[in-house]
């Protein structure tokens, strides 16, 4: 198999979208995905590839994606918290990659929350 | 007990990210003619004493607040030894720590290597400003990844949070781990 990818690949990354930067962590729009030991043995680093291919699918730019550690709910991982700024923190369960483009369709982009996958809400 | 290798690594190189470690290097070894694969996770974190590394392959050690097992070690132990590998942890307060553990591969009990390309990028986004190096070899073959290499060519840490970015990194792993494969004469190594 011919090498396709090269480090010079990241330089033009960079040249060809000046606006990536934009999902700066200080942006407001975030999507947080569980990664302990309890959201890795459920499959959370699936469901956050799911989630980058989609963003860079659909071109959103806007959001950032972040990871954190067990929140004590293990028992629903893989979880995903979507935040909207100035709505309520919303925490999805059980997650599956399939589950993914419509979370972030639904209720990321247009913002109706996905009730059936809904495990919490912090107001 | 995780599925693969790859999501064990995900799991024990967190360890290091959250006891601040400013670098850490993750290697994987695969040897065919010792049909070994050996992991080593070494990082410069807070470390840990003399007492929590007596305690920490017990399960009921955490430092965690939000429930009283903390299983990534143990579970790792736990496979390596299945497969009638070896388990190492060595630690030093204030200096870091490092973990190795080996399996045999052709021992029925041996995880597959899985992800291991999704696991790396996924440490890289979650963490990036940490300096994560990455070495898979084969038969003595290696390929290494440097996140300051990566960060020479893209510039702004920023960037690493960018699903493009992250997503590329993830592919760039996979065909370099694949060519090292495939070097092997097309033989499968796990």
């Amino acid at each position: 198999m011919p090498k396709i990818k090269n480090l010079d690949d990241l330089r033009k990354i960079r040249e060809e979208s000046k606006d990536l930067t934009s999902a700066r962590s200080g942006g407001k729009k975030k999507i947080i995905v569980g990664m302990g030991t309890c959201g890795i043995a459920a499959g959370a680093r699936e469901v956050l590839t799911a989630i980058l291919t989609e963003l860079d699918k659909r071109g959103i730019k806007d959001v950032a994606v972040e990871t954190t550690g067990c929140i004590g709910m293990c028992q629903y991982e893989p979880l995903v918290d979507i935040i909207r700024p100035g709505e309520p923190r919303v925490t999805y369960g059980n997650m599956k990659p399939e589950d993914v483009s419509r979370i972030i369709a639904e209720h990321m982009i247009n913002g109706n929350i996905v009730w059936e996958k809904v495990i919490g809400r912090t107001d | 007990m995780l599925e693969d290798l790859s999501q064990y690594i995900l799991d024990i190189a967190e360890n290091s990210a959250k006891a601040k470690a400013k670098k850490v290097l993750i290697e994987l070894a695969v040897d065919n003619r010792n049909k070994s694969i050996v992991l080593r996770v070494s990082d410069d974190g807070w470390g840990m004493d003399e007492e929590f590394l007596r305690k920490v392959e017990d399960p009921f050690t955490t430092t965690r607040k939000e429930r009283k097992v903390g299983l990534g070690i143990p579970f790792l132990k736990q496979a390596a030894l299945a497969c009638e590998g070896f388990f190492d942890i060595k630690s030093k307060k204030g200096e870091g720590t490092v973990i190795e553990a080996g399996f045999r591969k052709d021992h029925i009990d041996c995880p597959p290597l899985g992800d291991v390309a999704a696991t790396i990028a996924t440490l890289i986004m979650g963490w990036p400003e940490c300096r994560w190096i990455f070495r898979y070899s084969v038969d003595g073959n290696s390929f290494i990844l440097d996140l300051d290499d990566l960060l020479d060519h893209l510039g702004d840490r920023e960037l690493l949070k960018s699903p493009k970015v992250v997503l590329w990194i993830k592919d760039y792993i996979q065909e370099n781990i694949d060519l090292l494969n495939q070097k092997k004469g097309g033989e499968d190594i796990a």
